[in-house]
């Protein structure tokens, strides 16, 4: 039953013989989705799809709804209401084959400290229904996926933090999924394991074709690894796009170019190349708003020079996710109550990551 | 590999002809690395002995945790059955003996305390060890294996029968090594036969599963640990008290006996005792076995079915 999305995969492939890298179908679709606990709406009247092939990426602060969102997804928790479709199945009707196609790596370390941490990968195929005939290579090569071969027959309490969040990575790939669910992969760790992790998400989106969801509440991760990014708070789906769409609609990058003083004003032609929004002069300074920053500032450049005036200095700055984030939420990301076993299991991933 | 493979799409991307080729080789590439999804089992069982084991393993793979359940049925039966001797209570009276053995028989079934008591030990050492089958829930959940299992395709009932068989098997091991030290330190042997050690264990395994049951049921839902603890010292003590095990239920005031009458354990004891020492029941042999079956397919299943309800929120 496993084989059938897989299979259903490359079929799609050898119909669309040189499209391989331009999947189009949705591998998660989502509508109206809602969770309430008691009188909070966790997660309110949510809407989004997911394409086959790219990484997306839920962005918002804690307690957003982003990990109640990823539960619902991976059938861990019932919905109040709304539909959501994953891999080619309801989450309601066949949570189970829901179950046997997705992959989830939770915010915490799951691992079984008292396994080594090649028990712990054939616990997990076990729990899949994997023969061990197959399991036991395949527990082998994803050790060397993410480079843990070394420490395989170790017992997982001698492992680092960095080591951990690799062989929870490990042990959620061992099903072939599809789609991989990563609930925060970099929390908590230093800057090379973040490296490292994010390494892996890309070989996993380039190498294996997988379909990544990940959730995340550090902008420059959701920035440099999503293809699509949905910015959640209070439950709501604030906007939905890519990080350059979103940091697009804060209003594109800013150039500054100083020239010699007294020179002619020359506002008007700028504002006429194609890419410029809008240009301002103060003095000697002209501050011009443009869609795409690498391509306008040599056409103006040129512009300004062709016109004999004497650029003395100039600086381009790019938008980032933050003021998009900022002009979307209306805030910074912050900290928020979270309930008592999330803080709990949230101190003991910290601690465990330092160790 | 993936270099070499990268290298000839950007090499091929000149030539059309050749990209036909390079798909099919990307293809073939992709297949293998899927090639090897298996099939999964469907099997309603899968994963069941795997999750026993993980439990199990923790155990048996601890030497500390081994020596204490070795050496803590030797500190009860030592301290408990010889200090609380009811045997020299009787010889003080200044009865003859074969009076003392009279008053023995009526109130313990057999003319021996110690080997009473020491099937008594055999269910008092279940019910500790099913008591704690609990816990493993409430850490599973708090740590959060739990969820990693439950995102998983493994059978939702599996999940508690497994905590339920982990418990099982420790009983089992733990009551043979009661029973033998029992017998070392003057357990009457005289009545053992193969065929009631056999029964004897199969009431143990019933009791065993049972009450392993109702303790997971009641750590179902809960991922405090400080709660379960105290449920477990609020069961615990009247569940072992007001039974037969430590006891004649003779000198029990009528309310108590009762209490007595309805708690399975006593079942299980008086079961064990027939078995064992040959003692005079308190029920037909058939009705102790009755009991403890029917606690254990009740409660497991109750087990099973709050699991597909409890276990996800």
């Amino acid at each position: 039953m496993k084989i059938k999305p897989l299979k259903k995969r490359s079929g799609e492939n050898k119909m669309s013989t040189n499209k391989i890298e331009t999947p189009t179908s949705n591998i998660i679709t989502v509508e109206n989705l809602s969770k309430n606990f008691g009188n909070l709406k966790a997660v309110d009247n949510v809407s989004f799809y997911v394409k086959e092939g790219e990484i997306f990426g839920f962005l918002g602060p804690n307690g957003a709804g982003k990990t109640t969102t990823i539960n619902m997804l991976t059938t861990l928790l019932k919905p109040t209401s709304g539909k959501a479709v994953v891999c080619g199945f309801s989450i309601f009707k066949d949570p189970n084959e829901v179950r046997r196609s997705v992959g989830v790596v939770p915010q915490e370390y799951t691992a079984d400290e008292d396994m080594s941490g090649i028990n712990n990968i054939i616990l997990c195929a076990d729990l899949y229904g994997m023969p061990r005939s197959d399991s036991k290579a395949h527990a082998k090569e994803l050790l060397k996926l993410v480079e843990l071969e070394d420490a395989a027959n170790r017992k997982v309490s001698t492992y680092s933090g960095g080591m951990r969040r690799r062989l929870e990575l490990a042990c959620c790939l061992i099903n072939y999924p599809k789609l991989l669910f990563l609930d925060e992969p970099t929390l908590g760790l230093d800057v090379q394991t973040r490296a490292a992790v994010w390494k892996y998400i890309k070989t996993l989106k380039e190498e294996y074709r997988m379909t990544l969801f990940l959730t995340t509440h550090y902008l420059e991760e959701a920035d440099s690894l999503c293809d699509r990014i949905g910015i959640i708070d209070h439950g709501h789906l604030v906007k939905i796009g890519t990080p350059e769409e979103l940091k697009e609609s804060v209003g594109g990058d800013v150039m500054v170019v100083d020239v010699k003083e007294n020179e002619p004003d020359i506002s008007s032609e700028i504002a006429l190349i194609q890419l410029v929004r809008d240009v301002k002069k103060q003095n000697n300074v002209y501050r011009i708003k443009v869609n795409d920053g690498e391509e306008a500032s040599p056409q103006i450049i040129d512009l300004i020079r062709s016109k004999g005036l004497h650029v003395t200095r100039i600086s381009l700055t790019k938008p980032s996710l933050d003021e998009a984030y900022l002009e979307l939420t209306g805030r910074t990301l912050r900290e928020e109550e979270v309930d008592k076993l999330q803080m709990f299991r949230q101190r003991v991933t910290m601690r465990r990551a330092r160790s | 590999m993936d270099e070499d493979n990268r290298n000839t799409k950007i090499k091929d991307s000149k030539d059309p002809e050749d990209q036909a080729k390079t798909t099919e080789q990307v293809l073939a590439e992709e297949e293998r690395r899927f090639r090897a999804a298996p099939k999964l089992s469907k099997s309603p069982f899968h994963g069941l002995w795997a999750l026993t084991n993980r439990d199990l393993r923790k155990w048996y793979t601890n030497p500390i945790q081994l020596f204490i359940s070795l050496i803590q049925p030797i500190i009860w039966l030592g301290l408990f059955g010889k200090a609380l001797n009811f045997g020299s209570f009787i010889a003080g009276s200044g009865a003859s003996i074969a009076q003392q053995d009279i008053i023995l028989k009526n109130f313990f079934g057999t003319t021996s305390y110690f080997s009473f008591l020491s099937c008594g030990m055999l269910a008092f050492i279940v019910l500790f060890t099913s008591a704690f089958s609990g816990m493993s829930v409430v850490f599973d959940r708090r740590f959060g294996f739990l969820n990693k299992a439950l995102s998983t395709p493994v059978a939702r009932g599996s999940i508690v029968m497994g905590k339920i068989l982990q418990s099982v098997g420790r009983s089992l091991i733990q009551a043979a090594i009661v029973l033998v030290v029992a017998v070392a330190l003057g357990m009457d042997a005289s009545h053992f036969t193969p065929q009631g050690i056999a029964g004897a264990f199969v009431i143990i395994f019933l009791m065993a599963a049972g009450l392993s049951a109702l303790f997971t049921v009641l750590a179902l839902r809960s991922a405090d640990w400080q709660t379960q603890m105290a449920i477990i010292n609020l069961l615990n003590l009247p569940l072992l008290f007001a039974s037969n095990a430590l006891f004649p239920v003779k000198i029990m005031p009528a309310w108590l006996q009762d209490v007595v009458k309805v708690n399975p354990v006593s079942y299980a004891v008086d079961g064990i005792r027939q078995l064992l020492i040959g003692a005079t029941g308190m029920n037909s042999l058939w009705l102790d076995f009755a009991v403890v079956i029917g606690f254990a397919t009740i409660l497991s299943a109750i087990g099973i079915v709050l699991s597909w309800k409890l276990l996800s929120k």
